[in-house]
């Protein structure tokens, strides 16, 4: 085979990158059985990214946006700290793209999830359970500063490319899936990105459209990923002037819906997605008519450690 | 004197402690000292029934005190208890 050749099988080939985005915007149909016909809810499932969650996006861009302004180059490494998601995306672009990546996570998260990040080739630091994320995010600051020549940090928490990323994809996708006529948006959140970029775009198309952030009822919960804003350290990006309201989730019930998207639905979701559900339903349970668009972060798997969820 | 470690999501209600001396000779009586010093934090350790919040997990050492004696636990004077999030519904350090 000439060298012609490859570059035209090249330019026809698919990319990991060019599958990001783009998800389906599934209807809820069963678990919404007692909502008025003129009451519709529908979740963008983002477990459809190639790297099996929505923090695909965002990775995807604050790699891409790095790239192009010289703070990620060849001799770099990509570091920051995750609960999870945002480093499994880190970790599938970095290995499609020839990025060795360094990421600091605390012990308990999840079995599964240790065990993808080790599958994907991560330098991986677990921190002390009880400082959780901001622990894990305290070791890669004084790793940086030790040796700044040596990473690229990439800072989800405070990096601007993260909620651009929904702004530029997420919500646009979501305007155009529903030709227009979301009336309310609802987002769990973590580092609070999908809210910021996603709600930031569509205030911008329609200021009619209610933006509802989910979180935590407790600051001790089981919804890995999600953040109690009030007893936690905010993340940078993050404006609580956005958002109209919070609603507050229950544990027990944001499990308890996990199952039934599954059994009822085909949906086998992960936590936040069943916490994202509870949200909207909440919301959509308060009205004569609407569209409720909300977001279904990734899939059941990496949760299937958790007996207590599929009992 | 044991001291137990409080996790980032509950020092909102230690006014910023992060480690704090207490009192008592097991893990039960440590928790009442706590209580004691800080009311706020009962409710993110009871649940309304007045059952241990599965979500506090507490820890001596690497083990969780219900693979001990619970809160029964004797605690020796350098022990350590660790307040760990549950942050997927487990936990297995």
């Amino acid at each position: 085979m000439n060298t012609l050749t490859l570059e035209k099988l090249d330019m026809q080939v698919d990319s990991l990158p060019a599958r990001v985005g783009n998800t389906p915007l599934l209807p809820l149909r069963r678990v919404t059985l007692g909502l008025p016909p003129s009451v519709n809810i529908y979740a963008k499932a983002e477990w459809f990214n190639p790297g099996g969650s929505i923090k695909d996006r965002a990775a995807l861009n604050i790699i891409q946006t790095a790239i192009a302004n010289g703070d990620l180059t060849p001799k770099k490494r990509l570091l920051d700290s995750t609960s999870g998601n945002t480093g499994i995306a880190y970790a599938t672009f970095g290995a499609a793209m020839g990025i060795p990546v360094t990421l600091a996570l605390p012990e308990n998260a999840s079995k599964e999830r240790i065990a993808i990040l080790r599958s994907l080739g991560v330098d991986l630091i677990l921190t002390e359970a009880s400082e959780g994320p901001e622990g894990s995010m305290k070791v890669v600051r004084e790793m940086l500063a030790k040796s700044p020549d040596k990473y690229f940090y990439a800072n989800q928490y405070g990096n601007p490319a993260n909620w651009l990323a929904h702004y530029q994809s997420t919500g646009p996708e979501i305007f155009n899936q529903t030709g227009g006529t979301i009336t309310h948006f609802i987002a769990v959140m973590g580092t609070s990105g999908t809210m910021m970029g996603t709600g930031r775009y569509l205030r911008e198309q329609n200021p009619q459209i209610e933006l509802i952030a989910g979180q935590p009822t407790k600051p001790l919960h089981g919804l890995e990923g999600m953040k109690h804003m009030q007893s936690a350290l905010h993340p940078d990006i993050y404006d609580a002037q956005l958002h109209d309201r919070v609603v507050e989730i229950e544990t027990d019930e944001a499990y308890t819906m996990v199952r039934r998207l599954a059994r009822e639905e085909g949906l086998f979701v992960g936590l936040s997605a069943g916490a994202a559900a509870v949200a909207a339903l909440h919301v959509a349970e308060e009205l004569d008519e609407g569209v409720v668009v909300t977001i279904f972060p990734d899939a059941g798997y990496k949760y299937l450690s958790n007996e207590e969820l599929w009992r | 004197m044991p001291s137990i470690k409080i996790p980032t999501p509950l020092r909102p209600y230690t006014e910023g402690k992060q480690i704090i001396s207490i009192e008592g000779e097991t893990v039960g009586e440590a928790l009442s000292f706590l209580l004691s010093l800080h009311p706020e934090l009962k409710e993110h350790f009871y649940k309304e029934d007045g059952q241990l919040s599965r979500f506090a997990n507490i820890f001596l050492g690497n083990k969780h005190i219900i693979t001990l004696q619970d809160l029964e636990t004797p605690l020796l004077e350098e022990d350590i208890l660790r307040i760990i999030p549950s942050i997927a519904g487990g936990i297995d350090l």
